[in-house]
């Protein structure tokens, strides 16, 4: 019920946006790095686990992952060269050079392990996930964040 | 003459369904295991053979991924999950019937999930006899 709630508010919210602004949610969303507007990038993405948005990792970590794709987090998620280059492009332009608490020297490429990640989630909700069948893994965003694939996290 | 009535009556009923490309579909994957048959230089292939690879468990791949059913589950007629938890539709034809009518689509996840449970990418014989399983449940 909260839940209902919360997406008809949500709905209303972004239909006032909408109406308000003048500017098309598409539009608006080319410049979002917590949305993954690239059809490459999601397609190819998504095949496995939600196309994480760029915005979740600073440049150089996207290019440490998108250049080791045959190993990908214990899979080859090997691609052709063409989508590789889309890929690796649009998630570097799009990533921001640094991300607020993680040092510089530093190349994270588990999402999980990036400090506001932790922040947010805690040790408790990584083992929760991962004791749901239904979930799977902390790297299941859509499971508790319905929203996610909008850009939308803040329904916690 | 029995087969060709099969066809007739599955081209109808896929009409009748609005599923035209039904017929069309099962073209492309025979065209597929025609080139795998070609490559393995054999005539047919077997879904005994591709049911024992399906259910292999390795040491050869990556240690995550010991087996196809890793993911797929052991019945291909179930869908499956990645590793994320994100659902992956049946593999077995009888489920979704345009599994194994794409190409590059086949060739792109034979390639990446034999490297990951066999740690080699597969042969020719392997590929067709992986879908005549699929194709025969």
């Amino acid at each position: 019920m909260k839940y209902t709630i919360t997406t008809i508010a949500t709905a209303a919210a972004v239909a006032a946006t909408v109406v308000f602004s003048g500017v098309t949610p598409a539009a608006s969303a080319g410049n979002n790095a917590f949305v993954v507007t690239n059809p490459t990038t999601k397609e190819e993405c998504s095949a496995c686990h939600m196309a994480y948005p760029p915005g979740f990792l600073p440049k150089r970590s996207w290019q440490a992952i998108m250049s080791d794709l045959s190993n990908h987090f214990g899979e080859d998620a090997s691609l052709d060269d063409a989508a590789t280059r889309e890929i690796t492009n649009y998630l570097v332009s799009m990533a921001p050079a640094e991300i607020r608490g993680l040092n510089s020297s530093y190349t994270i490429i588990r999402i999980s392990q990036m400090p506001w990640f932790t922040r947010e989630h805690g040790a408790r909700r990584v083992a929760y996930a991962k004791s749901r069948a239904d979930i799977g893994s902390i790297s299941n965003c859509t499971a508790c964040h319905r929203g996610a694939e909008r850009g939308y996290f803040d329904d916690d | 003459m029995k087969k060709q009535t099969g066809i007739l009556a599955l081209t109808v009923a896929a009409g009748v369904l609005g599923l035209a490309g039904f017929a069309v579909a099962n073209a492309s994957r025979d065209a597929i295991l025609q080139g795998y048959a070609q490559q393995a230089g054999v005539s047919s292939f077997s879904a005994e053979a591709g049911k024992a690879l399906f259910l292999s468990t390795n040491t050869t791949g990556k240690p995550e991924t010991p087996s196809c059913t890793t993911c797929h589950t052991s019945n291909p007629l179930n869908p499956g999950k990645t590793r994320v938890g994100k659902p992956i539709d049946p593999l077995a034809v009888s489920r979704v019937p345009d599994r194994f009518t794409d190409p590059a689509k086949v060739e792109k996840w034979f390639r990446r999930n034999c490297k990951s449970v066999l740690g080699r990418e597969c042969t020719p014989q392997e590929k067709g006899d992986f879908i005549a399983y699929m194709s025969s449940i």
